[in-house]
């Protein structure tokens, strides 16, 4: 990038706040993955020295949606699960990024049947459907750099407006 | 002596009163009675010394929605001693006041999740049974999907989802 030159020459850079928020953001992106079925193999097959997640900063699955910024629904959702896939990302902390991995998820896939939800947009605002049965690792990170393109275009102030969410969560229990 | 002769011979000895049919189809043998003996047959077939049918591997039922008798429970059953499998098959009557069966967990306890996920699907009531709650579906549920007469995609509405905000 030649930053460090620039910053040799002159010993500053000048910026957007909103910029430097957005290009952070977008290189940390901290994954919640929702394994749930045969998508998942591929989802921690992206983790490994292969294709290595962490080239773009996202190796850091947590399985705890407090410290997560992007769910990977990877597998088929049954009705039954679909409260639990919510509750999990109700406590994800805004801003938050979702992609919908494989056919089960995008759409039920081959189960067009009366307990697998027909598409988890029924009931989770989705970012990426990533098609698929299931896609391949490297498939997955396309997705990823896609949200990255997406998160670099946001501003602060995007995510302004947006009202609490959890409160519901706590009711649920 | 063949088991597939013993079994028959057996059965018939010790339960004159219980009318039995015996199919052997492709190498496997069936044994069709009624429900009204069914912890009596099975225990002994567990344990008697020269069968040992020590392992229920399969509790499941069979919606018939033509027939006159409209259910049917069927066992798999397995020996290790002779690796031989046998299968049971239960009729019920048609009334629907008929479609319950006396549980078989006192005899194995494997049969406990199995008859509760055949409760589950096909709505029949296990008698006597521990814990018979719902397996697959929520509890508050109220059909039975592998019924003939529930509807592939389902009842709408029936399984709520969360709210999309």
């Amino acid at each position: 990038m030649g930053l460090e030159a620039r910053l040799k020459e002159e010993g500053f850079i000048t910026s957007t706040l909103d910029a430097v928020i957005a290009w952070s953001r977008e290189n940390s992106v901290w994954p919640m993955p929702m394994g749930i079925s045969c998508c998942a193999i591929e989802m921690m097959a992206s983790g490994d020295p292969k294709y290595d997640i962490a080239r773009f900063g996202s190796e850091v699955m947590r399985f705890t949606p407090r410290q997560c910024d992007l769910m990977i629904v990877a597998g088929t959702v049954t009705y039954k699960m679909a409260h639990v896939v919510r509750k999990i990302y109700d406590q994800m902390p805004d801003p938050k990024w979702v992609i919908a991995m494989g056919a089960c998820t995008s759409s039920g896939g081959m189960y067009r049947s009366y307990n697998v939800v027909q598409g988890i947009d029924q009931f989770l605002p989705v970012d990426i459907y990533l098609a698929g049965c299931p896609p391949r690792p490297d498939n997955l990170l396309n997705a990823l750099i896609q949200i990255q393109d997406k998160i670099g275009k946001t501003k602060a102030k995007d995510f302004q407006d947006k009202k609490l969410p959890g409160l519901n969560v706590l009711q649920n229990n | 002596m063949n088991l597939k002769e013993l079994i028959p011979q057996k059965l018939q000895e010790r339960f004159p009163q219980v009318k039995f049919e015996f199919v052997d189809y492709r190498g496997d043998l069936s044994v069709n009675f009624d429900k009204d003996h069914v912890i009596e047959i099975c225990r002994f077939l567990k344990e008697d010394s020269e069968l040992e049918f020590r392992l229920c591997e399969d509790v499941t039922a069979v919606d018939m929605a033509e027939r006159k008798k409209r259910f049917m429970v069927v066992y798999h059953i397995f020996s290790l001693k002779h690796n031989f499998r046998l299968r049971l098959k239960v009729p019920l009557p048609g009334e629907e006041s008929d479609w319950n069966i006396d549980s078989v967990t006192s005899v194995w306890k494997a049969a406990n999740w199995l008859e509760r996920e055949t409760y589950d699907m096909f709505g029949i009531i296990f008698n006597n049974h521990p814990d018979l709650r719902r397996m697959y579906m929520p509890e508050d549920f109220q059909y039975h999907p592998l019924r003939k007469d529930f509807p592939l995609m389902g009842i709408p509405g029936s399984l709520p989802l969360p709210k999309k905000d």
